[in-house]
């Protein structure tokens, strides 16, 4: 008990606690802000008058009936009171005898996946509400994957109003499950499933009568005790440069904060980019000078040699290099309302460095509700893809696997000056040799001459599915006419599409056909002109066009392949053909 | 390995020190706000600290609204001197000549005019692009959501609901011209860390913070010192000598203290520890309207 301590043996105690970064996520129904409340008011942080607040509050817009409404506590800004939804980011301070914790609090709703992604990125651990009733929903698995995107190493799935399901541990078991069984392939480190009810306050603070069949610990006691001394990279030692500091002609000092890693008084160091090396002088802080110093404390280094070194620079190991590279492959999550135009050159972000940056290629996006990869041309606010960039000036960077402060970035809109994006690096891309992407099983399908380059892909790219017409009739005239009018209006509604004429090909019909539809399986539309008549074997899926001289009663639609068209209605019926066998 | 690890004071240290550094690469002209409370001192002791053995490169800035204490002045100065710090001091001379007060015209009026449009007029003088404040996230709930650097248009408004995303340690610090930045450095910061903080570096600060005998008039409930005889002679008559000290410094009249026994800083610590009040309620402006903190913050003040 702390009232037995004398104030002072508090302090000294206090002063030594270490710092637990959590991120909260979950939906609006899932109690999360009532959670956080009850984290807050039993860890006796909830002041008095803060509780008269909310009781002038909760009488005008409470939606928790009589009880307090803890969310209350929590949703600051007037609009989202209006809303009684949790809009943004908002951090929330406790502390208890063991540890102080910083939460940030993110809304659960799509539209806002920015915010958590805000909320989550300096967090050492996440806590995944879901409700017992509904279990494992998308949701959950959206703030999973994001989670696991941002790298945080610890989450604790908290299956919450286990209340309303009579503390059933069947219930509790079967979440626990579908939750493992989606999450394994995600690679997060340290996975905790709790069952707890934020509103009775079960397994929050104190472990509960309720479910004697948990044997783990309540959420707090977990909180407390969980082991994050490993989360900081203290192997690879990467020291940007944000501030050369020269208060005097004797006194030259490189300043910034200790990405990761350790250094020492007489360290051998090398400068990045210039290759140039020395020794560490002196480690300095205001208290006078240290023997070492380790991520993320903030220092000024000064060096034995005069050595040119600026703002974006970096001080590194000269036997533990980062990525020295302009290319590289990120993971990006796209924050603006603006979409992504790939024309434009952002300013990246990265340490302390700054400078611009193209968008060379998306290699795709991923769904996050159902992990699922699509092609795209661009990102779009909430959207999140894997991308290849080129920068102007070099960047040193390490896979934000490995070390996220020199793994992460954000880029930032040159117009608007928005944060439009951030990303983590996946690793650097050799410009000149993407085949680096290559992977044996290409080889594989290579070797078997097969392509690389899927039908789906080249649908997207295209923009079009392939295609192929084969056009034919006595008057050789009406069908160059309507291949040449067919061709002339796929182009102008936006399609790409090419003829071949058996005549000036000069090669057999057949042959043509064979051609073509190898064409029309790379996403090519294909009109062959058949104009000595010869072609009796039309393969399925193909558009067969007879031209007549004579009027007929056919028309064009959607069940049928093949058509006779009058050669007085050319121009009508290439548009039925494109309206409906194209659309 | 274990042994390469901070406590949350020096993370919190190294963060707001990074923070500060990082202002100072990427801004031309910053400025320091300086409220004379103990979050400032911490504050101006961190910046001391980012560039050390050196100077740091920017002025403080005091926006004296004519009605604070006498004895926050005096600190001020002193402090200021003692510490080599280049300081600016700006007041809204125009309404002070004008009489304008909070005994004549109510807090929301002086607030306004003494501060807001004070500072406003102030950032605009200099065109500083960049402002540190010393406000803290657990202070107040619209606070809880706002950024470390936090955007400002060219009317120096806070758009809640429009801020740029955050993320890591990387900041944005890109502005168009007029444009700027409120850099908040001790965002993450409790109540208890800056005490403790105060505490461990020995960080002076302001007596008031102290318990003493002073002379207290008790208006609507809010214990108010007679720090000068602008105060009308009605309350002033009814003072009596109180041992109080004060949660938070602002405008004499607008600042209720405390009746506490807290001489030092432990005791004070220990006071907060078992009290139920936190620490704003002290301060008379916030029962202006609701969400009224949030409100003065879309106007401009910190």
């Amino acid at each position: 008990m702390t009232t037995k301590l004398n104030i002072s043996d508090f302090l000294d105690q206090d002063e030594k606690k270490d710092l637990l970064r959590l991120l909260t996520a979950g939906s609006v129904d899932d109690g999360k802000s009532t959670l956080i409340g009850r984290l807050l008011f039993d860890s006796k942080k909830l002041y008095e008058d803060q509780l008269d607040a909310l009781e002038r509050d909760s009488k005008r817009v409470g939606n928790a009936g009589d009880n307090i409404d803890y969310a209350l506590l929590l949703d600051g800004l007037k609009a989202e009171r209006e809303q009684g939804i949790t809009i943004d980011v908002a951090y929330r301070y406790f502390s208890t005898n063991k540890r102080k914790f910083i939460i940030a609090d993110t809304p659960g709703h799509e539209q806002y996946t920015r915010n958590m992604i805000t909320g989550g990125s300096t967090a050492n651990l996440a806590i995944i509400l879901v409700d017992a009733r509904t279990g494992v929903i998308t949701q959950t698995r959206r703030h999973t994957y994001l989670v696991s995107l941002l790298g945080i190493k610890h989450v604790v799935l908290a299956v919450n109003k286990m209340d309303l399901v009579e503390y059933d541990q069947k219930i509790f078991d079967k979440i626990v499950n579908d939750y493992k069984q989606f999450v394994t392939p995600l690679g997060i480190p340290d996975i905790n499933c709790i069952p707890l009810s934020a509103l009775k306050g079960d397994n929050v603070v104190d472990k509960s009568n309720n479910m004697p069949w948990y044997k783990g610990p309540a959420l707090l006691d977990f909180l407390e005790t969980v082991h994050i001394a490993n989360d900081h990279n203290l192997k690879d030692f990467r020291y940007p440069i944000q501030y050369v500091l020269r208060p005097n002609l004797d006194f030259r000092g490189f300043s910034g904060k200790i990405s990761s890693g350790i250094v020492h008084k007489g360290d051998k160091v090398m400068a990045i980019p210039s290759g140039k090396i020395s020794h560490v002088k002196g480690i300095h802080v205001y208290e006078g000078e240290l023997d070492e110093a380790f991520s993320p404390q903030s220092i000024t280094i000064t060096l034995e040699d005069e050595i040119d070194l600026s703002r974006g620079e970096m001080l590194v190991h000269p036997d533990n290099l980062p990525h020295i590279s302009r290319n590289f492959e990120a993971m990006l999550v796209w924050m603006d309302e603006k979409p992504m135009d790939r024309d434009l050159q952002y300013y990246i972000k990265h340490t302390t460095n700054t400078t611009r940056v193209r968008i060379d290629q998306i290699r795709y996006k991923v769904d996050v509700n159902t992990m699922e990869q699509s092609m795209t041309e661009n990102l779009q606010l909430n959207e999140i893809g894997r991308a290849v960039f080129m920068t102007n000036k070099p960047l040193f960077f390490d896979p934000y696997k490995q070390n996220k402060s020199c793994g992460a970035f954000i880029l930032i809109d040159p117009i608007t000056n928005n944060t439009c994006a951030v990303g983590m690096i996946i690793d650097q891309v050799d410009a000149s040799d993407l085949a680096s992407t290559i992977t044996q099983e290409d080889c594989e399908r290579m070797r078997r001459g097969e392509s690389l380059v899927s039908a789906e892909e080249r649908a997207k790219a295209l923009g079009q599915q392939g295609k192929l017409f084969i056009i034919s009739g006595k008057n050789i005239a009406s069908v160059r006419e309507f291949s040449g009018i067919l061709e002339r209006r796929l182009f102008d509604t936006g399609h790409f599409a090419v003829v071949f004429d058996s005549k000036t090909l000069q090669v057999s019909g057949e042959a043509m056909v064979s051609l073509a539809l190898s064409l029309q399986k790379q996403g090519i539309i294909v009109i062959c002109i058949d104009s000595q008549n010869e072609i009796t074997d039309i393969p399925t899926g193909t558009i067969a066009i007879q031209l007549s001289d004579e009027k007929t009663n056919d028309t064009i639609s959607a069940d049928k392949d093949r058509f006779t068209v009058f050669c007085q209605n050319i121009s009508s019926a290439v548009e039925d053909v494109i309206n409906i066998k194209l659309s | 390995m274990s042994t390469y690890k901070l406590s949350h004071l020096k993370e919190l240290e190294s963060e707001a020190i990074h923070i500060i550094r990082e202002v100072v690469a990427e801004f031309e002209n910053p400025v320091m706000l300086y409220s004379i409370g103990k979050d400032s001192s911490v504050m101006v002791r961190l910046a001391e600290k980012a560039f050390a053995p050196g100077r740091p490169p920017f002025p403080l800035m005091h926006i004296d609204s004519k009605w604070k204490f006498k004895e926050m002045i005096q600190f001020r100065d002193e402090y200021a001197k003692t510490h080599d710090w280049n300081l600016i001091v700006e007041s809204n001379m125009e309404a002070f000549k004008a009489g304008v007060g909070p005994f004549t015209h109510g807090s929301k009026v002086h607030t306004d005019l003494m501060k807001t449009q004070a500072l406003l007029n102030a950032l605009d003088k200099y065109k500083f692009d960049a402002a540190f404040g010393g406000a803290r996230r657990d202070e107040e709930k619209s606070r809880a959501k706002e950024r470390i650097f936090s955007f400002r248009d060219r009317f120096h408004q806070w758009d809640p609901k429009n801020q740029r995303p955050e993320l890591w340690d990387i900041y944005n610090a890109r502005v168009h011209k007029g444009e700027s930045i409120r850099v908040f450095p001790l965002s993450n910061w409790t109540e208890l860390d800056i005490w403790q903080y105060i505490r461990l570096e020995n960080i002076p600060i302001v007596p008031l913070y102290f318990a003493k005998e002073r002379p207290i008039v008790n208006i609507d409930g809010n214990l108010i010192m007679v720090d000068d005889d602008r105060m009308p002679e009605e309350y002033r008559k009814k003072a009596k000598m109180m041992k109080v000290r004060f949660r938070t410094l602002g405008c004499y009249p607008l600042t209720g203290a405390i009746e506490s026994e807290a001489d030092t800083i432990e005791k004070i610590v220990e006071e907060m520890m078992v009290t139920t009040k936190s620490e704003r309620t002290t301060r008379v402006i916030d029962f202006d309207q609701d969400a009224s903190m949030e409100q003065k913050k879309r106007e401009g003040y910190f």
